[in-house]
């Protein structure tokens, strides 16, 4: 199982809890199982074209997953996914 | 009297009232303020401009306060100085520079963008504010909150340059250093603003706080006589500054008081951090976030919130995105100094730069009028610079040393 953060925003989604516990051992199956507990994340989440949303960062243990691989990023027990809006600070 | 109607979804167009939100909820894009611009344009004409005391609030109309503005009500009406002996180095006709590095109080652009913010939070009835900051923002929200009576935490890696440390402390904020990156700060941050009941300037206040750069557009265009330059070019960290630029640009087409806007934007960033610059050169959309390393830390932001704007005012204006190494950083900075007598920090040095570059490449052309935006203070950041000015001649108080240090210098 891997910890979800939730934003403010995306958390009337689940029952306005801010972590949750999600199993999926990678970035995409998490969030494919965090639909399928609480539906309505998809849309959100991802856009039209099915590409994650571009003004949403998503983080595994602190790491942009763009800096690792992605959708692919590999998420042990225990790992930490943040999903943090991405328009902030400059 | 405020002509603001409402946010609205950059993105999605989805409106909002006013409140201290930053992104949309459907689909998390940058919220902004919409204004009432047939209003504005029957109140805020040159002539009452023009009567009003030199700061950014003679453009009053055109931020999103409810209220007057009751912190840094002297920030901005900086000067805008024609460069003509750095034109003559640069092969160039018509050179001007706008000087933010002696902006009120806390000499940076900042102080434009943190005397809206504060203004605001103070409006929505926040007693404490913040920030993530690599340095001037620090500086600004630490000397505003102060003057304003309010607490501050302020965020920042920890190995920012140490005037821009001291020059936060001394105000007796909170400073919190954090183990990263700004990147990491900002997303530490996010987490706190959603956390804790503060204005955060850059993060729930943002869409007020961004406005504030606009004035720095409003001003350069009065100062040349109500025209736009043809060509600015602008730092970009984040990525906020030229978007905001342009949209002034448009705003006072809008308005009526420029005829057109002509202006082509061109974005200046360090090499060892230029997300958005290499997005520009790929001709991508989308930029790849970086781990900076650059002397330039005020505009080491890997992941600019922004970057996707900021490309795109380039594109659309028909400007380019360039970026320059630390040596040339430096070089720019002593250049600067020695031609116009302007200390700027190392964003100067990268903006100095990348218009050289330009030049060079013949995207700028040499008899168009050009404005380079100077957003901070080279006292802030003088580490970059030890030993690489010279030292200066120590003697003894005998009229003989000086004499002899004389005749050898001459030599």
């Amino acid at each position: 199982m891997a910890k979800v953060r939730i934003p403010t925003p995306l958390q009337k989604l689940a029952e306005n809890q801010a972590e949750l516990e999600v199993s999926g051992t990678s970035v995409k199956e998490v969030l494919a199982n965090l639909e399928a507990k609480y539906p309505g994340f998809q849309e959100r989440l991802y856009d039209d074209k099915g590409q994650l949303r571009r003004f949403i960062n998503f983080y595994v243990n602190e790491e942009d997953i763009r800096f690792a691989d992605g959708e692919a990023t590999i998420l042990k027990e225990d790992d930490e996914l943040s999903i943090v809006p991405a328009i902030a600070g400059g | 009297m405020s002509f603001v109607k409402g946010l609205q979804c950059r993105e999605c167009k989805h409106g909002y009232e006013v409140a201290p939100i930053h992104v949309c909820e459907f689909c998390f894009g940058p919220l902004e303020v919409v204004y009432d611009y047939e209003a504005i344009s029957k109140v805020l004409t040159k002539e009452k401009i023009l009567s009003r005391p030199p700061n950014m609030w003679r453009y009053q109309e055109l931020m999103p306060l409810d209220q007057e503005p009751t912190v840094g009500r002297e920030v901005g009406y900086t000067p805008l100085i024609r460069a003509d002996r750095l034109a003559k180095v640069l092969g160039v006709k018509e050179l001007y520079i706008k000087n933010d590095a002696v902006n009120y109080p806390t000499l940076s652009f900042k102080d434009r963008v943190v005397s809206v913010a504060i203004s605001k939070a103070k409006e929505f009835g926040f007693k404490t504010v913040g920030c993530a900051s690599t340095g001037n923002l620090a500086n600004s929200v630490a000397a505003n909150a102060a003057s304003a009576g309010l607490e501050s935490f302020i965020f920042i890696p920890h190995d920012l340059e140490q005037g821009k440390v001291l020059g936060t402390l001394v105000f007796k904020t909170n400073l919190i250093g954090i183990k990263g990156n700004y990147d990491e700060v900002n997303r530490l941050c996010s987490e706190i603003a959603a956390k804790y009941q503060w204005a955060f300037v850059n993060i729930n206040i943002r869409p007020f706080y961004a406005e504030g750069s606009k004035a720095m557009a409003y001003e350069i265009v009065e100062q040349l006589g109500w025209k736009t330059p043809q060509h600015i070019i602008s730092p970009m960290a984040g990525g906020s500054l030229i978007t905001k630029l342009w949209k002034a640009f448009k705003e006072m087409e809008t308005l009526g008081l420029i005829k057109k806007n002509t202006a082509r934007v061109y974005g200046a960033q360090a090499t060892g951090c230029s997300p958005i610059t290499t997005a520009v050169k790929k001709g991508s959309e989308l930029f790849e976030p970086q781990r900076p390393n650059t002397i330039c830390k005020s505009l080491a932001i890997g992941n600019p919130a922004d970057g996707f704007y900021a490309a795109r005012v380039m594109r659309d204006s028909g400007g380019w995105g360039e970026d320059v190494s630390d040596e040339e950083i430096i070089e720019a900075m002593k250049l600067l100094a020695s031609t116009e007598g302007i200390f700027a920090e190392t964003a100067g040095g990268v903006t100095l730069g990348v218009a050289k570059k330009l030049i060079e490449q013949g995207r700028l052309p040499k008899d168009e009028s050009i404005v380079l935006c100077i957003t901070g203070n080279g006292l802030k950041t003088q580490e970059v610079l030890l030993g690489k000015c010279g030292e200066p001649q120590i003697i003894e108080a005998k009229i003989r040393q000086f004499d002899e240090l004389y005749e050898k210098m001459g030599a």
